[in-house]
């Protein structure tokens, strides 16, 4: 069932991100920035935790989810450390995806050709 | 010839945007990658028997491989153009965009082409992921409670 809900949830977000490509003069860049945005907004009162359960992998494909990691890591410290753990836990849930990002392509990058 | 018939010409012969089709298309595309997540996932964790929250790290590892390695190849360009949204909004997109701007800048040296252009695009997303999730963080902290 979750593969269900997987493909409508990750699909829905998409068309809503493909409709305000269509119907604004915004570029990709600022759509990915406001979805980011948004998914942080959702995190507030854990309510994208429990879109996360009920969806799965849909839920944590699109780049809402990387908000999302960004504030549930960052809640997570203040329990232990008070204010200054909103900064250390900022990047304990996400480090593997951008760290990832960087390793992966900076060696592509030294055996691949730019085309055209 | 005058502004105003000049434009008038112009939106005449602009290509007209399909937006119903654009819209499926995104939608299928989104949801095809959402599939396909999700059952990474779910193999992973019948196979290696490890937990769902070690499977779904392992999932975003090898989407984001796949997506520099055919940006790599050259042909992601163009299957971002046809599908648009349904690769840019899932985690795809902010490889690619990291990924190309890494590749165009390799001819200007390792450290001031690869090394300082490589979050030239997708430096806004982690930007203003960041400066949102303080302030979201710090409200729910200030409200109290977790």
């Amino acid at each position: 069932m979750k593969l269900l809900y997987s493909f409508l949830f990750c699909g829905l977000i998409c068309l809503i991100g493909q409709i305000i490509l269509d119907n604004t003069k915004l570029t990709p860049g600022h759509i990915t920035s406001i979805f980011v945005v948004l998914g942080a907004f959702l995190d507030i009162f854990h309510i994208y935790d429990e879109i996360i359960k009920v969806v799965g992998g849909g839920a944590q494909l699109p780049i809402t989810s990387f908000g999302h990691s960004l504030v549930h890591g960052a809640l997570a410290n203040t329990s232990k450390h008070g204010v200054i753990g909103l900064f250390m836990g900022m990047f304990d849930l996400t480090a593997t995806g951008i760290s990832v990002v960087i390793v992966i392509s900076f060696l592509l990058t030294l055996i691949c050709k730019p085309k055209d | 010839m005058k502004n105003t018939k000049y434009d008038k010409i112009a939106d005449f012969h602009k290509v007209k945007e399909n937006r119903l089709g654009n819209g499926i298309v995104a939608f299928l595309c989104g949801g095809v990658m959402g599939f396909l997540a999700e059952l990474t996932i779910e193999c992973f964790m019948n196979w290696f028997k490890i937990s769902r929250e070690t499977s779904s790290i392992y999932m975003i590892v090898i989407f984001i491989f796949i997506a520099c390695l055919f940006t790599a190849l050259g042909f992601f360009d163009k299957l971002v153009t046809k599908f648009k949204c349904g690769l840019i909004i899932p985690i795809t997109g902010f490889a690619h965009s990291v990924m190309s701007s890494s590749l165009d800048s390799k001819s200007e040296g390792l450290i001031y082409g690869i090394g300082s252009n490589m979050f030239k695009l997708a430096g806004s997303v982690i930007v203003y992921g960041i400066v949102s999730a303080f302030i979201f963080g710090l409200i729910r902290y200030l409200i109290g409670g977790i």
